[in-house]
C-alpha cells in the first residue's frame, strides 16, 4: 500500500460486485412493469398488481452468517424457514415473522411477529437493504453493522413499501438469541391489562375478550417467577401455544384494547371473533380494518416518494402502500 | 496507494470546499436586507424571541464540534407548533433556508449555519406534555433535555431508554434528529426503537403527524426515515416516545485487563455466548486514568484496558449473566472482576464513564470526539490502527467506546494553539474513518454525518446510492430549504447548492 501521489479515491464499501444480485438487477430490466413473487402469504395486500405485470423471483441463499456479530447477511428470496433454521443451530432467531414466506417477502410487508415484544420490530431488524431500482440498477442502504447512521435511512422506507420503491434482493439483519426457556400460559377469565402491568417483559400477552394467553421467555427462574405471579392472577396452565389468529390484521393504539369485548361492539374496533396482542395493538378479527384517507401532506409525500424512485411507476403497479 | 495520502486528498477537499456564507463578522443593521424579513418574524414571535445582534447571531455559528459556520441569520425561539410553522413560511416568502437546532451538542457540525440560514432554536418548546401509560409513551416537545425526562419518568417506574453521554444537557429533537444512542442501546436499540409519532412542520410549512401510537401505521414509515435524518426534513414539534419500565434488578462488572485486545475479545465471546447486555463499555489506560483523577471511582489504573459490563432484568436472569460474563472475562485473561456492591458504587462507575470527556479537559484544552462503527471481531486490530495513526500525526489518542456494539469513540485531545495542529487533527481523524471503513465499518454509529462526514459519503455509498438518498430527501423537501449543505456530498445535491446560492447579496457581507 505504498503511496502514489495521485491518490485517487478507492472504491466505495459498498460497492457489490456480486454477479447473483447483478443477474437480478438485469433480470428486473428497465422497462415495463415488474414484481417480486416470495412465498405469496401476502399477495393480496395493497391490491390487484395491473395486469401484464411480470413476475420474477429474488435470488436466495443465507450469503454470511456470524453469530458473534449477531448479524446476517441473507438474500431475499431465501424462506423465513430456511433462515431460522440456520441461526437456530447458532442458538439465534431475528424479528421476521414466520409464515411460510420468504425474507424479502417478510419486510417488504412489514408485519412484525406475534413475539414483537420479545424480538423487537421487522423495522429495527433490518441493518441494510440491497435492492433494484426502477432503472435497474442495484442499491445499498443502511450498513452492515449493528449500529449505523451513516445517512438517510433507506432500509426504513423500504421496510412496509410493498416493492413499490426498489424491488427487494438482498439484507442484513440484526439476530438475537433464543432466550433458554418458552413457555405459553392460558387462563380463562383473566385480566390481560393486570399481567401487562405485573410482568417486566413478556413476549406476547394475547387475549380474545375471554381468555388471556401469555408467552413467557428468559432464564428458567425468571420464567418460573412470572408464572407464579401469573398464578396469583388467574388460573393460568401451561399450553401448547398460541390460539388460532382470525384472518385480518388490524393497528390500534394499545390503550384502546380496553373498549374491546365479546358482547359488544366499540366504535373502530373490530367485533368478536378477535384475537389482541395486549400491550402492542395488533388485534386479528374476522372484518378488515376499514381504510383511512391519509391528509393531503402526507399523501403529497407518499406521492413524491413513489414519483422519485419510479419515475415511470414499473414498480409492483397497482399496489398501494396502507392507506 | 496509501490509505493516509487518500485520507489526506478527503481531508483538503473538507478544507478548500467552498463554503458559502461562511464569512465571519459581517455585521448586519436590522435595516439591511434582513430588516422586512426581521419584521415579519417579530410580530409572528414576540420581539424579544427574535435574536439579531452580532453576538447572539455569532454565539449561533456553533455547535459542540469543532466546525464553524457562518454568522446565522435571525435566531428564533419559538414556543409553540404555530410559530415554528410562521417562522417556516415566512422564510420560505424570503427564499432562506432554516436550520432547527436544540441544544446544540451535536459533535458533526449537524446545526451549524450555512448560508446565513434563519435559525430556530427548539429550547423553550421544553414541555412534558402528557404521560400516557396506556400506551406506555411520552409526549414531549423537541426541547425537553434528554435526562430531565428520564428524572421526570422515574417516580412512575419508567425511563427513556437512549441515554447518549450529553444526556444532561442534549435534547429530544436533537436525539431524533441523530438517531442518537448511548451505553444502553446495545440491549434496548438506538432513538429509532423508541419514537412512536412525530408532530412535524414540513419545509412547506405544512404540519403532519409521522407515524402513531398503533404498532403498524398505514403508508411509508415516514417517522422511520425522519428519524436520524439530521433536521433536514422539516422540524419535529411533538414527539411521542416510548417509556421503557425501569428493570428490577442490575449488575454492573468492572473487569481490568492487561491488553485491549483481551478487553475486546471478552466483549465478542460475551454476545456469542447468547448474552446481550444491557451495556458494554471498554475505556483504555490513557482515559481510565483521566477517568480516575476526576472522580475518584476505583477503576484499576494499571489495566490497558477496563471493561464496565451491565446486565439488568429480572433478578435471577441477572445473576446468572452477570457470572457467565464473569466467567468469560477471566477466561480471557481478566486480571480483576469487581461487581458493584450497591448503587452508590455502580453509580459512580458509570459517573466516570460518562464523564470521561469531561476529564480530559485535565490533560490539554481541546478535545475532537470521533465515532465510527466497526464489527466487534475487529475492535481490537483497529484499535492498533487508531493508535498508530494519532501517533504518527503526533496526536494524543484516548479510547472510550461502546465495545458491545462495535463503536469506537476515538478521542484525540490537543491544544488548537499550537501551530499547525488542528490539521494534525483533522488528518489523523480523517485516517481513523478510513481505517474503519477498510475494516468492514460505518462512518457514524451515533453522531451523525453532519458537515464533519459529508466527504466521506462518497467513500462509502455509491453515487447511485446517495442519489437515491435524495430522492428521500426531496420528497420531504423538494427545493432543500431545511438544514442545506448537510449530511449529502454537495456534488450530489444540486438542489442543496441551489439553496445555499439563494441568499440575498449582502448578507454575507
Amino acid at each position: 500500500m505504498a503511496g502514489s501521489t495521485s491518490a485517487p479515491a478507492g472504491p466505495p464499501a459498498l460497492e457489490t460486485h456480486d454477479p447473483v444480485l447483478a443477474a437480478f438487477a438485469a433480470e428486473v430490466g428497465t422497462d415495463g412493469p415488474v414484481t417480486v413473487a416470495g412465498g405469496r402469504t401476502r399477495w393480496e395486500r395493497g391490491g390487484p398488481l395491473d395486469p401484464g405485470t411480470r413476475e420474477v423471483a429474488a435470488p436466495a441463499g443465507i450469503v454470511a452468517y456470524t453469530p458473534a456479530e449477531m448479524t446476517v447477511v441473507v438474500r431475499a428470496g431465501t424462506t423465513v424457514a430456511e433462515l431460522h433454521h440456520e441461526l437456530g443451530a447458532r442458538g439465534q432467531r431475528s424479528a421476521l415473522p414466520e409464515r411460510g414466506g420468504t425474507v424479502g417477502g417478510a419486510v417488504a410487508v412489514g408485519e412484525n411477529h406475534l413475539d414483537r415484544r420479545a424480538r423487537g420490530t421487522v423495522a429495527v431488524s433490518v441493518l441494510q437493504v440491497r435492492y433494484v431500482s426502477a432503472e435497474g440498477r442495484l442499491i445499498t442502504g443502511g450498513g452492515p453493522t449493528v449500529k449505523n447512521v451513516t445517512g438517510f435511512d433507506i432500509p426504513r422506507l423500504m421496510t412496509g413499501s410493498l416493492g413499490t420503491l426498489g424491488l427487494l434482493a438482498e439484507l442484513i439483519l440484526r439476530t438475537n438469541p433464543i432466550p433458554a426457556v418458552s413457555r405459553w400460559l392460558a387462563a380463562d377469565g383473566a385480566d390481560p391489562f393486570a399481567v401487562d402491568a405485573a410482568l417486566l417483559r413478556p413476549s406476547a400477552i394475547l387475549w380474545d375478550g375471554a381468555r388471556t394467553w401469555v408467552h413467557l421467555e428468559g432464564h428458567g427462574p425468571d420464567v418460573a417467577a412470572d408464572s407464579a405471579t401469573l398464578a396469583g392472577l388467574g388460573d393460568f396452565a401451561e399450553v401448547e401455544g398460541p390460539p388460532a389468529l382470525p384472518p385480518q390484521r388490524w393497528s390500534v393504539e394499545p390503550g384502546r384494547l380496553r373498549s374491546l369485548a365479546p358482547d359488544r361492539s366499540a366504535d373502530g374496533l373490530p367485533a368478536a371473533p378477535f384475537v389482541a396482542s395486549v400491550g402492542v395493538g395488533t388485534i386479528w378479527a374476522g372484518e378488515a380494518q376499514p381504510a383511512a384517507e391519509p391528509p393531503a401532506a402526507i399523501a403529497a409525500i407518499a406521492r413524491r416518494l413513489k414519483d422519485n424512485f419510479d419515475p415511470t411507476g414499473r414498480l409492483n403497479p397497482g399496489r398501494r402502500v396502507g392507506w | 496507494m496509501g490509505a493516509d495520502q487518500e485520507s489526506r486528498t478527503l481531508f483538503e477537499r473538507w478544507k478548500s470546499r467552498d463554503r458559502r456564507g461562511g464569512h465571519k463578522g459581517a455585521a448586519e443593521p436590522a435595516t439591511g436586507p434582513d430588516a422586512e424579513l426581521l419584521a415579519e418574524l417579530r410580530a409572528a414571535l414576540a420581539p424579544a424571541r427574535v435574536r439579531y445582534d452580532s453576538a447572539e447571531r455569532a454565539l449561533f455559528a456553533h455547535d459542540a464540534s469543532v466546525f464553524e459556520g457562518g454568522l446565522a441569520g435571525p435566531v428564533c425561539f419559538p414556543t409553540s407548533t404555530g410559530e415554528v410553522q410562521a417562522i417556516m413560511r415566512i422564510s420560505e416568502r424570503h427564499g432562506r433556508s432554516v436550520v432547527p437546532r436544540g441544544a446544540g451538542t451535536g459533535l458533526a457540525g449537524g446545526a451549524i449555519p450555512l448560508a446565513a440560514p434563519v435559525v430556530l432554536s427548539l429550547t423553550r418548546m421544553n414541555r412534558i406534555l402528557e404521560v400516557d401509560r396506556d400506551n406506555r409513551v411520552a409526549w414531549v416537545e423537541p426541547g425537553v433535555i434528554n435526562l430531565d425526562l428520564s428524572k421526570a419518568l422515574r417516580p412512575l417506574g419508567f425511563h427513556f431508554a437512549p441515554d447518549p453521554s450529553s444526556q444532561q444537557s442534549c435534547t429530544i429533537g436533537g436525539n431524533v434528529a441523530n438517531n442518537s444512542g448511548g451505553p444502553h442501546c446495545l440491549a434496548y436499540g438506538v432513538t429509532n426503537a423508541h419514537v412512536r409519532a412525530i408532530e412535524v412542520v414540513l419545509p412547506s410549512g405544512e404540519v403532519v403527524m409521522l407515524g402513531g401510537l398503533d404498532p403498524e401505521p398505514p403508508g411509508y414509515d415516514l417517522r422511520g426515515a425522519f428519524v436520524g435524518s439530521e433536521g433536514t426534513l422539516g422540524v419535529a414539534t411533538r414527539v411521542a416516545v416510548t417509556i421503557t419500565p425501569n428493570p428490577p434488578a442490575v449488575r454492573t462488572l468492572l473487569m481490568a485487563f492487561d491488553t485491549v485486545e483481551a478487553a475486546a475479545n471478552t466483549v465478542s465471546q460475551v454476545i456469542a455466548s447468547g448474552i446481550v447486555p444491557a451495556a458494554m463499555e471498554v475505556m483504555d489506560n490513557r482515559i481510565t486514568r483521566a477517568v480516575e483523577n476526576f472522580v475518584h471511582a476505583g477503576y484499576p489504573t494499571e489495566a490497558a484496558a477496563v471493561l464496565l459490563a451491565e446486565v439488568d432484568g429480572p433478578e435471577a436472569g441477572c445473576e446468572i449473566d452477570a457470572e457467565r460474563i464473569a466467567a468469560i472475562g477471566r477466561a480471557e485473561g481478566a486480571v480483576s472482576v469487581r461487581l458493584a456492591a450497591n448503587d452508590t458504587e455502580r453509580e459512580l462507575l458509570w459517573k466516570g464513564r460518562k464523564t470521561a470527556f469531561g476529564a480530559v479537559a485535565q490533560i490539554a484544552p481541546d478535545y475532537y470526539l470521533h465515532d465510527t462503527v466497526v464489527p466487534r471481531s475487529r475492535l481490537a486490530e483497529v484499535l492498533e490502527k487508531v493508535y498508530e495513526i494519532a501517533d504518527r500525526h503526533g496526536v494524543l489518542v484516548m479510547n472510550v467506546f461502546h465495545a458491545g456494539d462495535g463503536n469506537l469513540h476515538p478521542l484525540l485531545v490537543f491544544d488548537r494553539r499550537e501551530p499547525g495542529m488542528l490539521d494534525r487533527v483533522h488528518a489523523a481523524g480523517a485516517e481513523i474513518v478510513e481505517a474503519s471503513i477498510a475494516a468492514g465499518g460505518v462512518l457514524s454509529g451515533e453522531h451523525g454525518i453532519g458537515v464533519e462526514k459529508q466527504d466521506f459519503m462518497d467513500r462509502f455509498f455509491t453515487a447511485d446510492d446517495l442519489d437515491h438518498q435524495n430522492r428521500l430527501r426531496h420528497a420531504f423537501d423538494p427545493t432543500c430549504r431545511v438544514n442545506p449543505g448537510k449530511v449529502i456530498p454537495l456534488g450530489h445535491s444540486c438542489a442543496d447548492i441551489q439553496a445555499l446560492r439563494s441568499v440575498p447579496t449582502g448578507v454575507w457581507g
